[in-house]
């Protein structure tokens, strides 16, 4: 007898279920691509990873090396960096400090961050000076910096041949990467309301041309160069291991190199 | 001053220009904080069954939503940028703790939103059903297309809302935890840089949370002339004892290791606390404003007095803790950024009034809850039963 009921293939139930599960699966897929894929390429590796510096085939490892005892605080680097790159007022994305040391403490200043050099300090601490020099400061570019680690869009990044940058199309301004920089080298540019720092100028670099700082320097004090050449002052001066960096208990890994960094630097 | 590292005089790093994270990132995690409480006190009754906090189990959840409703709004304001604030959502980074704060606080929302309307949906109904006009939409659309109801989806609406009610214990500790987490993870500022801030956080919000029930709950009674529980307020006064005690416990116990290890923390944070903080944190925090409202407290709840000066002591303890709170999210906020990383100097914090960051952007954002809580009052029966005859297939009476 004919079935007049009409067969119930499953066709209806499976396909539905087939759909249910590609747009799960789908939905699955996407949202691990979005949370670990490649929108954010540079931090998603590991920066703490020294490794990650021998493996990569960057072309550079670009390397900062200040020498203490050649600065004179002349503050020519922080006026071409002001230039160069149209740092805001009373921000910096490099200054110069001035320690002096006396038998009853140390004095630090650095006014307006050396724009215009220093002025005589004052009787009183010049009589019972110890010691004095000068040191110049910015963004070390860490290798493992917690900057890149806190911000919670990735918008700062490290660039493979050594740069910490900052991509300024997604940077929100949440000032979270300020608050995690040991070295203050971070802040708000109130111009455009996003995290700014000094960037080793990498417009001159990719160019061919140092950093405005380095070329300013009327004393050799400041030195870049990349480590991947043997012949550079950088490489040099780092393979003679005489080099001391900032706060090293801070495990930032930074990249500026001091040679002659007194005990009482910051 | 006492200044640190031998510094003769405050020297503070050229781009210490400014304290970058200010009052708003003080009321924020306030505002959450307050949640967590809220959402524990509606779980004494919602999960651990205990009846003697029903009457406020509800109240408690509208507050939380309440304030829940407000809680990203202070870091909209502080953000630079904040029409790319979504970016948290799409381009996450997830090494950074403030990355999952979209995650949690959207997923949190929904979560109270759906306890809520697992409580409500009687309401809902009652009202799709009885009302005409503008009304009747709004009131269809909460009701989300389910417009009957029937007594065994009674029992079901409590199961849900005693799963939620389960998971949201831990969410509520995860939202305001890692908030903690945030600025016990930041190495570089010595006064936020512990393992136990994410408790810290925690306990204190559960005191403030406890602390503004139990003075909303006072105040609407009074403005209603509507009867007080008073051996239920006696209860939650003791609660809010333990948990304060634990909360203060942390707070010193995080100063006394710091102390005691008389390592490169101390450095910064003895002048700091003798200098910028010392009235704020020494007197304020952990001083008259701990101090007394555990006296008041502890008489209110130990005492064998069940009436009404028991309950104004507790009232006058809850005030007192809500502002030991808010001044302990200030102090932490403000105070780390006041020790400069030269480590040799401290930054001025300047309280502005006006601005996008001053006391009365605060002061509004700070409102704002509460002026939503009013609202939603106007058309929810929150301190009555939301279904009353669970016996027929048609929502109850509702007062």
């Amino acid at each position: 007898m004919e079935n007049s009921t009409p067969e119930i293939t499953g066709l209806e139930s499976d396909s539905r279920r087939e759909f249910l599960k590609h747009v799960l699966s789908g939905a699955a897929t996407a949202t691990v691509l979005m949370v670990y894929g490649p929108g954010v390429h540079g931090t998603s590796l590991r920066t703490g990873d020294s490794r990650i510096w021998k493996e990569r085939s960057a072309e550079h490892q670009w390397t900062y090396v200040i020498d203490i005892s050649k600065c004179i605080g002349c503050g020519a680097c922080v006026r071409a960096c002001k230039r160069e790159n149209n740092v805001p007022d009373k921000l910096f994305r490099t200054w110069v400090e001035r320690y002096v040391l006396t038998d009853k403490g140390v004095y630090v200043d650095s006014p307006n961050g050396a724009l215009e050099g220093f002025e005589e300090v004052n009787a009183k601490i010049r009589g019972s000076a110890l010691r004095t020099y000068f040191v110049p400061k910015m963004c070390n570019h860490c290798v493992d910096p917690p900057c890149i680690q806190v911000c919670p869009v990735g918008a700062t990044y490290k660039d493979p041949e050594g740069f910490v940058l900052i991509d300024h199309e997604h940077c929100i301004g949440c000032a979270y990467c300020v608050q995690a920089c040991p070295y203050q080298a971070r802040f708000i540019n109130p111009e455009i309301k996003k995290s700014d720092k000094c960037t080793w100028c990498y417009h001159r670099v990719k160019n061919g041309r140092l950093p405005a700082c380095v070329e300013a320097c009327p004393n050799r004090a400041r030195l870049f160069g990349d480590m991947k050449d043997p012949e550079s002052e950088v490489a040099k001066i780092f393979k003679e291991d005489k080099w001391m960096v900032l706060q090293p208990e801070m495990h930032t890994q930074p990249y500026c190199f001091y040679v002659s960094l007194p005990r009482e630097v910051v | 001053m006492d200044l640190p590292n031998d510094a003769l005089i405050n020297y503070i790093f050229p781009n210490n220009i400014k304290v970058w994270w200010s009052l708003m990132i003080v009321i924020y995690p306030f505002i959450t904080g307050l949640i967590a409480g809220a959402f524990v006190v509606s779980s004494l009754y919602h999960v651990l069954n205990l009846k003697e906090f029903k009457p406020i189990a509800n109240f408690a959840l509208i507050t939380a939503f309440c304030f829940g409703l407000f809680a990203a709004t202070p870091l909209l304001v502080h953000l630079g940028q904040p029409q790319r604030a979504f970016e948290i959502y799409i381009t996450p980074h997830t090494t950074s703790a403030m990355s999952i704060f979209g995650y949690v606080y959207g997923g949190y929302m929904i979560l109270l939103m759906l306890e809520i309307w697992l409580i409500y949906r009687p309401v809902f109904i009652q009202r799709a059903n009885g009302t005409t006009g503008y009304q009747r939409p709004i009131w269809q659309g909460l009701t989300l297309g389910v417009t009957t109801y029937h007594p065994d989806s009674a029992r079901l609406d409590h199961i849900l809302a005693f799963i939620l009610a389960g998971i949201g214990i831990p969410w509520a500790c995860l939202l305001h935890g890692y908030v903690g987490f945030v600025f016990g993870s930041v190495k570089a500022i010595s006064w936020w840089a512990t393992a136990l801030q994410p408790i810290i956080f925690l306990s204190s919000a559960v005191v403030s949370g406890i602390a503004m029930l139990i003075i909303m709950y006072s105040f609407i009674k009074w403005r209603n002339q509507a009867p007080y529980h008073y051996s239920m307020i006696k209860k939650l006064g003791a609660i809010l004892l333990a948990v304060f005690a634990v909360d203060w416990a942390l707070e010193i116990l995080e100063i006394a290791h710091v102390w005691y290890q008389n390592a490169h923390e101390w450095e910064v944070i003895r002048p700091l606390i003798l200098g910028p903080l010392y009235v704020p944190y020494i007197w304020g925090q952990i001083g008259v404003l701990s101090f007394v409202p555990v006296i008041t407290l502890g008489y209110a709840v130990l005492a064998r007095d069940t009436g009404k000066r028991m309950f104004h002591l507790i009232n006058i303890s809850s005030l007192l803790l809500v502002f030991q709170v808010l001044l302990m999210r200030f102090n932490v906020v403000i105070g780390g950024q006041l020790i400069s990383k030269s480590k040799r100097g401290f930054v001025d914090f300047d309280l502005e009034i006006f601005g996008k960051e001053g006391v009365l952007t605060a002061l509004l954002l700070l409102s704002a809850p509460f002026i939503a809580y009013y609202v939603i009052s106007r058309f929810l029966p929150i301190f009555e039963e939301p279904v009353r005859d669970t016996a027929t297939d048609s929502p109850g009476t509702i007062i």
